[in-house]
């Protein structure tokens, strides 16, 4: 049995924020950039109807991050690398939305079994071990916290130069090519930039929860706007809301932090049904 | 650019757009073989056809993105290639889900930069253009609505001016007017037929039902079991022909200037049915 007051004071615990603060100051960094860049990536995710697949990257970019953990290499290379074979393998065969949801059924089971079996042969801690599925930045050293930043920012520079034929395909594919968009290869980098974000937040959030950040900010935002700038603004938003709050939150406790991120980008989610309903003007925030 | 206007007769000038001896098929089956039609400036060209007899096919021929079988297939002088956007597009009516992130302007203005590179700002040029686009298609009153609050015949209006951006050589219209009611029926194929008799622009009209563009239509290319008939109305919307064309006896009857054709041998009978009706209510 947990008392209530032992509860709260392993969940929210502020003494020696001050000095705790510091010692995470670059995994908020880390935390705030994936916050905006996944709540942006989110808006096309939701358009382009995407959200199953982000569960399936998750799942491989777990296998692949659980085999880097056993052989000893970089679990940010083997979450990347993971991730980039399960995006490019959908955008190569699943056009079709129909194809495509097979695919990710077939590959996300599969990528989670080989990630539980690579954990389990894996003899080093456990807290790492659940880590991926759940969480863990506050683990990640800080060279990879490095790269996490400048992969996030990567994908942020990607999405804007491509937001234009990237918006004219997920409106409408042909229309598009008949237009000069290069649609197959607007479809495929953008399967690489979310590659690239999943494998990020699989290291943050772990491979479970990325949907919090990848899907829940952005599908906030269309519930209180249709504007094309105020979507992906309001997203951003929410999303950074979500990570750099839960990050805060959960510092001075000895909870993983991705239950706090869940849960506020739920929350905003939740607020944002009911105000959406409330100013139910046919445009809302124009 | 100087193109005679809403003529119904063959031009001396260059075709805009040549098909010549064009074949095309999906395994055993033929879609069309031996096909070579010319449309030239100005003229209104209405593709009728039942479902799958390969109607699509032939517009994604046009866009380069169907290679064909044999034959050839030229727009302006050169082989068509994929995304040329001399092209206009105007796709079969699907509705836009509400919640998509775009106000009406913004789908107009994707025909004027949305494939462009770069940062998403626009020049105030770009924004002049949209602005007169939007005009052009009657759409100023609702420039700021959200996209997937219109219905289908406001949508459809700005998928015109979207083609119409960036002043296109030839229009291809796949079903525009599939499953609108019939004042924006009407509506959009004039917002289409006067595009073609101001800039002599052809247009490549594929319909399930001529009759909403009955008055507009130069000419018919009728295609039905691998097979195909051309001509002006006239000549191809008679019982004879198209008797012949389907292998089966079928009725083209014509009352007060609507054309019902009776007796085809699938669901196509169905539609022309159906609107035909809807036309006897007004
Ligand atoms: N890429 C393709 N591969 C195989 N079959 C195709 C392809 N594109 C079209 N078809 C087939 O060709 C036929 C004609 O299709 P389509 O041109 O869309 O007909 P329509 O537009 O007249 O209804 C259909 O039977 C369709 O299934
Ligand atoms: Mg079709």
């Amino acid at each position: 049995m947990i008392t209530l007051g032992e509860l709260w004071a392993r969940m929210f615990n502020f003494e020696n924020y001050g000095e705790l603060l510091t010692l995470v100051h670059n995994s908020l960094i880390a935390g705030a950039i994936l916050g905006i860049v996944g709540g942006l990536i989110g808006v096309f995710v939701m358009q382009r109807d995407m959200a199953f697949a982000v569960h399936g990257i998750s799942e491989l970019s777990f296998a692949g991050a659980a085999a880097a953990l056993l052989f000893g290499v970089n679990v940010v290379a083997g979450s990347l690398a993971g991730a980039l074979i399960a995006a490019i393998m959908i955008g190569l065969l699943g056009s079709r939305a129909r194809d495509r949801n097979s695919i990710i059924g077939v590959l996300m089971p599969f990528g989670l079994g080989l990630g539980i079996l690579f954990l389990a042969l894996y003899p080093g801690r456990s807290g790492n071990k659940f880590g991926l599925l759940t969480g863990q930045i506050i683990s990640v050293d800080d060279p990879q916290l490095v790269w996490l930043t400048g992969i996030s920012i990567v994908v942020l520079i990607g999405l804007l130069v491509m937001w234009r034929p990237l918006s004219f395909d997920s409106l409408d594919a042909d229309v598009a090519a008949a237009r000069g968009v290069p649609t197959r290869f607007v479809s495929l980098a953008f399967m690489v930039l979310l590659g690239l974000i999943v494998a990020v937040s699989v290291q943050i959030i772990g491979a479970l929860l990325v949907l919090a950040l990848l899907v829940t900010p952005a599908a906030a935002a269309l519930r209180l706007s249709a504007s094309p700038l105020w979507v992906p603004v309001l997203a951003m938003v929410f999303g950074f809301t979500s990570a750099v709050g839960g990050i805060l939150l959960a510092l001075g406790g000895s909870l993983p932090i991705s239950p706090y991120i869940t849960t506020i980008s739920f929350s905003i989610y939740l607020i944002a049904r009911l105000v959406g309903l409330r100013t139910k003007t046919r445009a809302g925030l124009r | 650019m100087t193109a005679a206007v809403g003529s119904t007769h063959r031009h001396p000038t260059e075709p805009v757009l040549s098909l010549a001896n064009a074949a095309l098929g999906f395994g055993d089956r033929v879609l069309w073989n031996d096909l070579t039609i010319d449309v030239c400036a100005g003229e209104f060209l209405a593709v009728l056809g039942p479902n799958g007899s390969g109607k699509t096919s032939l517009l994604k021929t046009i866009l380069g993105q169907q290679q064909l079988d044999s034959g050839t297939a030229r727009f302006d002088g050169h082989a068509v290639r994929r995304g040329d956007r001399r092209i206009g597009y105007i796709p079969q009516q699907k509705l836009i889900p509400g919640g998509t992130p775009m106000r009406a302007r913004d789908l107009v203005a994707l025909g004027v930069n949305g494939h462009r590179f770069g940062l998403p700002v626009s020049r105030a040029s770009e924004k002049r253009q949209v602005e007169e686009l939007l005009e052009s298609v009657g759409a100023t009153a609702y420039a700021d609505e959200p996209v997937g609050n219109l219905s289908g015949g406001e949508q459809q209006r700005l998928r015109v001016g979207q083609a119409l951006a960036g002043d296109p050589r030839l229009l291809l219209c796949d079903e525009p007017l599939l499953s609108l009611d019939l004042q924006h029926q009407r509506g959009v194929s004039e917002l289409i037929d006067r595009r073609r008799r101001e800039h002599g622009t052809p247009v490549v009209f594929v319909t399930h039902d001529v009759n909403p563009v009955l008055g507009m239509v130069d000419r018919i290319l009728y295609l039905a079991g691998g097979q195909f008939r051309e001509g002006t109305p006239d000549e191809v919307l008679r019982s004879e022909v198209l008797t012949e064309l389907y292998g089966t006896p079928v009725d083209v009857i014509r009352t007060g200037g609507r054309v019902v054709v009776v007796g085809i041998p699938d669901s196509e009978t169905h539609h022309h049915h159906h609107s035909a009706h809807g036309e006897a209510n007004l």
